[in-house]
């Protein structure tokens, strides 16, 4: 399974994401590459992902896409996360 | 995982800003005093606000200004900002912020570990409450895991 997480110079916010989702996939006992991105580039690197997560700002720029794009709040609850990611992949 | 360099002069206590621009512009120019960047990167931070909307406030209170690598970074480094009173970035859950946490990167991809570490800092919820009543900066390095140069 292939993750990305999007913000707009893909090392900030997205990196963030990248670890704390990592985090949240470890405590689901769950595998999956994460791969951080900025969003100019989130068609090429998504195109085979089966989750997109983000903040609401990029959510328009993503656009269509066939993987469910999931929006993130506070990047730092991992609660918050794990949730999401479950509900995404259940 | 090492957290890139906080030194004394790139942190700024009970800072007042009445907007959000100038609280990034503050967070910038703390970085530009530790060497960590040039004063015109604080204008490339303000320019991904400005592009991207306030997603840079990644939890309630926290902002984390940035903008990508490039040449107005010379090298790894963060600057931590704290407002006299918060300021509103415009964001719909984690406005208004308090701390702002500036970060300089010089190379994409050696970035993650740097990243790690903050996000090891900040995933104990308490970190921004206590950091936004540091009333020094050797207790904004104590919070944040530095050891003070």
């Amino acid at each position: 399974m292939k993750i990305v997480t999007i913000c707009g110079a893909g090392i900030g916010s997205s990196g963030v994401l990248k670890v704390n989702a990592e985090r949240a996939l470890r405590a689901l006992d769950l595998e999956a590459t994460v791969v951080a991105a900025d969003v100019s580039n989130v068609r090429v690197i998504a195109a085979d992902a089966q989750i997109i997560l983000t903040t609401q700002e990029f959510v328009e720029t993503i656009g269509k896409t066939n993987a469910d794009v999931v929006v993130i709040v506070n990047l730092f609850d991992t609660s918050e996360l794990k949730h999401k990611l479950e509900d995404a992949l259940g | 995982m090492s957290l890139p360099p906080l030194p004394e002069s790139a942190i700024d206590i009970g800072a007042f800003a009445a907007d959000w621009r100038a609280a990034v512009a503050l967070s910038g120019a703390a970085l530009a005093r530790s060497g960590a960047a040039k004063p015109a990167y604080a204008a490339e931070m303000i320019r991904m606000i400005e592009d991207h909307g306030p997603y840079v406030v990644i939890a309630p209170g926290l902002a984390l200004a940035h903008a990508r690598p490039g040449p107005q970074v010379i090298t790894n480094g963060l600057s931590i900002v704290t407002l006299s009173e918060p300021v509103r970035f415009g964001h719909a859950h984690n406005d208004p912020v308090r701390v702002v946490l500036g970060l300089a990167i010089s190379e994409a991809g050696a970035h993650l570990a740097a990243v790690a570490a903050v996000a090891n800092i900040f995933n104990d919820s308490s970190a921004i409450d206590q950091l936004a009543e540091a009333t020094s900066a050797a207790e904004v390095q104590q919070i944040m895991g530095v050891t003070p140069s």
